[in-house]
């Protein structure tokens, strides 16, 4: 049993996007606090001229979280995980590590233009994928790469069966290709018409139709994205810090298929009461309903898992983390397919309670598992003991108070909102003009922008406590880094 | 069976890619040919129209307004007539949005004036008591990217067959026409002539000079779209 002399693995990659990660998570998050925030106080739209608007912002905000700091984070794990689950170094292939670097530089060049010109507001404004045509190659050229990556990692593999986080992460390397490919598709007007900006595009898909390709995409950017490669960290980090082997094997099959097979149904619950044929709205919602199934097949294969180690949650802040991580994956997975019911959606689409039900999500689910992921690769990337337990655990509680206030005050927002746009009086007139719809909401505005600075705060201690990991962390020997609970400073 | 995909990563891979790309072919396919069929009386932009509708997705107004008025009677009752697929046969991309931190905007020249849209734009508050929406004030300076637009305008014809230059059936059953320049500088007549329409109804000096020069401001060609929006 077992390696007497376990693989040298080669990090450099992984040590890149760990940096990324970071990086583009205070950028991204910050962001998001101060349009939080001018939200509550329209004053602080004017700081930056026309660059400073909320609208302009915004997908600066989006882009910046879902494509700096989660698809860092994915690519940092996969640069850790897939060589160890494979049983394979990096250092094993120049090729392969030639490949890796090249992904890194190309997918930071790209998010940093990204900044450039969502700011100058260049954007084909669909959600998620709004940027312009040429960044839509560079996207798919560092995307090929890491497809490249993952098979060629897998083609030189020593374990021969494909482990669970491999599935997730093949899973969401196809879906997010085929996803960004489709929706995608755009008309450059300067290669027709040989003038205006050379950047410009227009959508090769018209109103309804551009709309329902647009939501099988967003939606599904979600899933692809927001969750199988976030799942495919717990189905490693998890077991490995905790030391337990996973619950149900019969359960994870169950969970990943029933993914695969629902998920891309449920996008049509964006476009419930639209003017897409009516079949498709109620496809989307039923199988969002469905959807509660795999999701929760996963989360409770998770919880699961620690069955009978429940003190550890007790005694390591990096079990919090992910643990309750799962917990937000139940309750945004309970939530969605509820939101996604006709007569619910009626009352919920365009209000304040869908960023709510996003953010129990990001923050909640793909932010905690970023964060214990990169607090579990840190000691073992630099052989340096976590520099302080104490800073983790004040992190955890600021960060969950923060999640805490976001989403009851969305919850509270939106249905305030969703009654008042439809509150009528005893003759059948509306109550309320709808600019009375947005004064109401100042408190809640206000309490969400100052849970998202807790939230914020938090992402800051990460980052610090890394750094003085780096920096000042006890050096730690093979024989302590080869353990499952990863090596902190109890005593900080 | 399973233990056997885990195994052949090229098969697992495959098998994946199978189920995921299934619910796309039933869902999305079968629905283009309908959808794409103009409703009666629905036009497709002038340039200024279009070059208006660029500055509307620049300054991102999608992220906070809405162009979709669902089928309930308080939406009707707030905004119009409900939303028809055809209504959106010449909108590439789609306008709807997500979220309404602003009302919908989907009929908006029906209740609005040029002259509401040129206060609003410059002081929301000065209309809209209790606005949380920013001022606009580089949309006064700055000129619209009229280029940009007479290439799309282009680029739809020819690649989409939008009916640029052809009679169109209004609902009362008279026809318009929406014109094309057979070059930058006719189209860019055509932009002029409709920017001083709408220039007339406005009251910023600086904007009615830069029209008077030729020149289009961005807020003008952002009125002409707002002002389509019926």
């Amino acid at each position: 049993m077992g390696n007497q002399n376990p693989l040298a693995y080669d990090y450099t990659v992984a040590k890149w996007f760990l940096w990324a990660t970071i990086a583009f998570g205070i950028i991204g998050m910050t962001v998001g606090v101060f349009i939080a925030f001018q939200m509550a106080f329209p004053e602080l739209n004017y700081l930056f001229g026309e660059y400073g608007t909320f609208s302009r912002l915004r997908p600066l905000h989006t882009n910046g979280v879902a494509f700096g700091f989660t698809m860092s984070g994915i690519f940092a794990t996969w640069y850790y995980v897939g060589q160890r689950v494979l049983k394979v170094s990096m250092a094993e292939s120049s090729f392969l590590m030639a490949v890796g670097k090249l992904h890194f530089i190309v997918y930071v060049l790209t998010i940093l233009l990204a900044v450039v010109t969502l700011l100058s507001g260049i954007t084909t404004s669909k959600e998620y994928a709004e940027l312009e045509w040429p960044l839509d190659l560079m996207v798919t050229l560092f995307w090929v790469l890491w497809g490249v990556s993952i098979f060629g990692l897998i083609g030189i593999r020593r374990e021969r069966t494909l482990y669970i986080s491999i599935w997730y992460y093949i899973a969401a390397f196809l879906a997010v290709a085929m996803l960004h490919v489709f929706n995608n598709m755009e008309v450059p007007t300067y290669f027709v018409a040989g003038v205006g900006d050379w950047y410009h595009s227009v959508s090769l898909y018209a109103g309804t139709n551009d709309a329902l390709v647009q939501w099988w995409y967003g939606h599904n950017a979600v899933a692809f994205v927001f969750t199988t490669p976030i799942v495919a960290m717990i189905y490693y980090f998890l077991p490995k810090e905790s030391g337990q082997a996973v619950y149900s094997y019969k359960l994870s099959l169950l969970s990943f298929w029933g993914l695969m097979f629902v998920y891309l149904w449920a996008g049509g619950h964006h476009l419930i009461y639209s003017t897409v044929p009516d079949w498709m709205q109620t496809m989307g919602s039923v199988f969002s309903i469905v959807l509660i199934l795999p999701s929760w097949g996963s989360a409770i294969n998770m919880l699961l898992t620690m069955k009978g180690e429940w003190e550890q949650l007790q005694s390591n802040p990096l079990i919090k983390f992910m643990v309750l991580g799962s917990t937000f994956y139940m309750l945004s997975t309970l939530e969605g397919p509820i939101q996604a019911i006709k007569s619910v959606n009626a009352l919920a689409h365009f209000t304040d309670w869908i960023p709510g039900h996003v953010h129990d999500g990001t923050l909640g689910w793909v932010g905690f598992m970023i964060i214990a992921a990169m607090y579990h690769m840190t000691p073992r990337l630099f052989k340096k003991e976590l520099y302080s337990k104490k800073l983790m655990e004040t992190q955890f509680w600021l960060q969950t108070m923060g999640i805490v206030l976001y989403f009851s005050s969305m919850w509270i927002a939106g249905i305030t909102q969703g009654m008042m746009w439809r509150a009528t009086d005893e003759f059948g007139n509306l109550s309320y003009s709808f600019i009375d719809t947005v004064t109401v909401l100042h408190p809640y505005y206000t309490i969400r922008a100052i849970g998202g600075a807790l939230y914020l705060i938090g992402i800051f201690i990460w980052a610090y406590n890394i750094y003085k990991t780096m920096k000042s962390g006890r050096e730690l020997e093979d024989a302590e880094v080869n353990v499952n609970k990863s090596p902190m400073a109890e005593n900080r | 069976m399973f233990h056997w995909l885990e195994e052949r990563p090229f098969f697992f891979a495959v098998g994946v890619f199978l189920v995921v790309s299934f619910a796309g072919l039933i869902e999305i396919l079968p629905n283009f040919a309908e959808a794409s069929r103009p409703t009666v009386g629905t036009k497709p932009y002038s340039g200024l129209q279009l070059a208006g509708r660029h500055v509307y997705i620049e300054d991102s107004c999608n992220a906070c307004h809405s162009q979709l008025i669902r089928p309930f009677k308080n939406e009707t009752d707030r905004y119009g007539m409900y939303s028809l697929s055809g209504e959106y046969a010449y909108d590439r991309p789609f306008l709807w949005g997500s979220k309404r931190t602003g009302p919908d905007l989907m009929r908006v020249g029906n209740y609005r004036t040029t002259d509401w849209h040129e206060n609003h734009m410059w002081d929301p508050l000065s209309v809209v008591p209790g606005s949380i929406m920013p001022a606009y004030k580089h949309q006064f300076t700055q000129n619209a990217d009229l280029e940009t637009a007479y290439a799309e305008m282009v680029t739809v014809q020819s690649v989409f067959g939008v009916p640029y230059n052809k009679p169109i059936t209004m609902k009362d059953g008279s026809s318009e026409t929406v014109k094309l320049g057979a070059s930058f500088e006719e189209e860019k007549a055509n932009m002029l002539a409709e920017a001083k329409l709408i220039a007339a109804d406005m009251k910023n000096q600086d904007v009615k000079d830069a029209v008077a020069n030729g020149e289009i401001p961005k807020i003008v060609a952002l009125i002409a779209y707002l002002n389509s929006l019926k």
